[in-house]
């Protein structure tokens, strides 16, 4: 079945037959890759099921560690997310044509990161059923509600950003595919909205990509600058801090850089693009998250070097907690391992090629999602008066299984959003020149280098 | 675990015998009615005790233990007119007895593993004695709490008390990141012993809702019928003084003074003043104690 309406599909260009050709045909490493997918999420529900029916009991969360791996991976989302704006504003509006075929995937990332974020903050509600009083009985002061507002608007402007760019291509896809379901013909149908490639149109399409490149500057940084007043609003010791917001910020930045490598290292791989993303892809965004990382040394900096210089009373007890207590390891793990040898390393030409590059990206991530737990769970374990009179398991915070179990899915669920939006939609442009058509020499000197 | 389970029933019968007399009570037949379980003295119901023990008590010797008149989740944001309900807390007084905190689980179904009232062993520096701090929430003028709520589920009233809706409550736990005192506890899981009968107000913070927050209330229901709150009357030393800042007059249950004086004359402070909270509990130094800190309470810190 498969093979044949591969055979059967004629396609106009060699681009459009690399770009198109596993939207047609499933593989059988496709179908596992979901089925192992599905078994965390199944997982995970169950897990969401036990907290459901018993309550946050089920979680290792107590009277003072109130905000567990819930929060940390809900900021660890958001952060994720920032990476749209980078490329299909940031490196768009300053005329980089290299990164052009990354916007999808970026904007692709961007709206499912969002998504999961949004679902994991209903997870770490204690009254799930009572969601919509957010709405209902909204009280504008709180930090909470500027997030909820902020987040949907992000949400809403890179999912136009997400279907702007790729507008023209599901044309084609309308146009050109002639193996595929029928329910994906009326998809491709409906989505196209008629859209046809007269000048008209694609002026009118480039004068709005362009309104929402702007727009979604302020919104980016909004959506993790507020997220991190939600810490930042509050007294407890490594949140009481006015670099909170540059500083997350940045961070989410150089999370967003990472990702967007990993995900180029394995489309690339698992989809035969390698015509599209090539070395020099790597090696340009291997430069691009050793600024970033610098970046975000550079406010880390700023957020430890005050307190641990002044040491003053929770604060100095927190700061020592981090440096030589309990955290340590996972401290040191973080900002050695995910943030100074990374930028060491990539500073080497070697290390930018793309297996290296994909190494450390990795552990760019995992340092990412610890210091989100760093960020969100010692500090609630430093309040001001002794913790005392409880019981013993209040003082501690290991995360149950229920709580993993839900994180994982959570991370598998942004998994199959990814890769059912990168199968139904092509997520390299189809043509060479995309909107701009005064640049249509580069992506050929680009393709020369491999 | 059979036990177990017919001791968590007799719990609840007899609560539900309670809530009964609470309905009888509101529509005006009189408390009183509730003894009727007083009658039947020869009966005996088993309970369960703070410190977790299944003892049997006679049922003339319950007593009646209700909070009296109901007030609807909407009626308690308001307030009761023309109060400022404020707190002062001698520390040079507390030997940590700890009745407060049995009271306070009692009145509010608490567990001993999440009171509301903690009585913190402190220690300002290392050269400095020891002494207990029974802490409660602070009903901030400025509360943190109040501010973060994305629902307005926690409020202060005019009266000065700040009161948590659990009906409104979305579980978000804002307001426990939010409280520099470590005021508010959450139900993690569902309340022990709830009855599910009873009607639920803010004011009596009973029976509290799985995945909401709860905390010390200053309970309005007592102070609604001129009653000072449990706390105050079960303390054996008269540590903590309760009272209107408009009158100027706090009591311990024996004795009546002047706020003003009071403060004036033992130096009173609020903790933490450098946060801007403005809190409604004052304290009093340590000075001049009544008993020495006695290491052997000690272990009555940790349940």
């Amino acid at each position: 079945m498969k093979k044949s309406s591969i055979v059967k599909q004629k396609f106009k260009t060699q681009r459009e037959k690399d770009v198109l050709s596993h939207m047609i045909s499933t593989s059988l490493k496709y179908k596992l890759w979901i089925a192992f997918l599905f078994l965390f999420i199944v997982f995970g529900m169950y897990g969401y099921y036990r907290q459901l029916r018993y309550g946050l009991i089920v979680t290792a969360m107590r009277d003072f560690t109130s905000w567990g791996i819930y929060i940390s991976n809900f900021v660890f989302f958001v952060a994720i997310s920032l990476v749209g704006s980078l490329f299909s504003s940031i490196l768009k509006l300053n005329d980089n044509i290299w990164s052009k075929p990354l916007i999808r995937v970026s904007e692709i990332i961007a709206v499912s990161a969002i998504i999961c974020a949004a679902v994991i903050i209903i997870v770490d509600m204690g009254r799930p059923d009572r969601f919509f009083y957010v709405i209902t009985h909204l009280r504008i002061q709180s930090p909470i509600i500027w997030d909820v507002i902020i987040i949907s608007t992000y949400l809403v402007i890179s999912i136009l950003l997400l279907f702007i760019s790729i507008l023209p291509d599901i044309a084609i896809c309308r146009d050109r595919l002639t193996e595929i379901p029928k329910w994906k013909k009326r998809l491709y149908k409906i989505m196209a909205i008629n859209w046809s490639n007269h000048p008209k149109q694609l002026a009118k399409l480039q004068k709005v990509t362009k309104v929402l490149a702007i727009t979604i500057l302020p919104v980016a940084f909004a959506i993790h600058t507020v997220t991190s007043w939600l810490f930042a609003t509050t007294w407890r010791p490594g949140w009481d801090s006015t670099n909170l917001g540059p500083y997350f910020v940045s961070g989410a930045f150089m999370a967003g850089a990472a990702v967007i490598i990993i995900s180029m290292y394995l489309i690339r791989k698992h989809l035969n693009l390698k015509p599209y993303i090539t070395e020099s892809h790597f090696d340009k965004m291997g430069k691009l998250l050793v600024l970033l990382s610098l970046v975000y040394l550079y406010f880390n900096i700023n957020e430890y070097l005050g307190p641990a210089f002044k040491m003053v009373g929770v604060e100095g007890e927190h700061i020592t907690e981090l440096f030589v207590g309990n955290y340590a390891p996972m401290y040191w793990f973080v900002q050695l391992g995910g943030l100074i040898f990374p930028v060491i390393l990539l500073m080497f030409r070697w290390f930018r090629k793309p297996i290296p590059i994909f190494i450390i990206s990795v552990f760019v991530i995992l340092g990412a999602w610890f210091k989100r737990y760093l960020i969100v769970i010692p500090s609630m374990q430093h309040p001001y008066l002794p913790i005392q009179g409880v019981d013993e398991s209040y003082l501690h915070y290991n995360p149950t299984w229920e709580e993993w179990s839900i994180t994982f899915a959570s991370f598998a669920w942004l998994l199959l959003i990814i890769t059912v939006l990168i199968k139904l939609f092509p997520v390299i442009p189809l043509q060479e020149d995309e909107l701009d058509l005064e640049n249509s020499v580069e992506p050929n000197s680009l393709k020369n280098e491999n | 675990m059979e036990s177990k389970n017919s001791m968590s029933d007799s719990r609840r019968q007899f609560l539900k015998k309670i809530s009964t007399g609470s309905v009888l009570a509101v529509t005006g037949l009189g408390i009183y009615a509730v003894s009727s379980c007083k009658q039947t003295s020869e009966e005996k119901t088993t309970l369960l005790t703070p410190e977790g023990k299944l003892v049997q008590v006679s049922n003339s010797e319950i007593q009646e233990f209700e909070h009296k008149n109901h007030i609807s989740p909407n009626e308690s944001r308001k307030g009761i007119p023309g109060k400022k309900f404020v707190m002062v807390v001698d520390l040079a007084k507390c030997k940590n007895a700890r009745k407060c905190v049995k009271v306070c689980d009692k009145h509010h179904n608490l567990t001993p593993d999440r009171p509301y009232i903690k009585v913190l062993k402190m220690q300002d520096n290392e050269k400095s004695s020891p002494y207990w701090m029974p802490k409660k929430c602070f009903q901030c003028d400025n509360p943190p709490c109040v501010k973060v709520c994305p629902v307005g589920a926690t409020y202060k009233r005019s009266d000065g008390i700040v009161l948590i809706d659990n009906e409104r409550c979305i579980g978000c736990r804002f307001c426990m990141a939010a409280c520099p005192y470590s005021a508010r506890i959450f139900n993690w899981g569902t309340p022990p012993n709830v009855d599910k009968e009873a009607e639920y107000s803010p004011e009596t913070s009973v029976p509290s809702k799985i995945g909401t927050v709860g905390k010390c209330d200053f309970c309005p229901d007592m102070l609604r019928n001129n009653e000072l709150p449990h706390c105050i009357t079960a303390c054996p030393n008269g540590v903590i003084y309760f009272g209107d800042e408009i009158d100027d007059t706090v009591s311990n249950g024996e004795e009546t003074v002047r706020l003003s004086t009071l403060l004036k004359d033992k130096a009173g402070y609020r903790y933490l003043e450098e946060l801007g909270t403005k809190p409604r509990v004052y304290y009093l130094p340590p000075v001049d104690r009544l008993f020495p800190f006695d290491k052997t309470n000690q272990e009555n810190s940790e349940p």
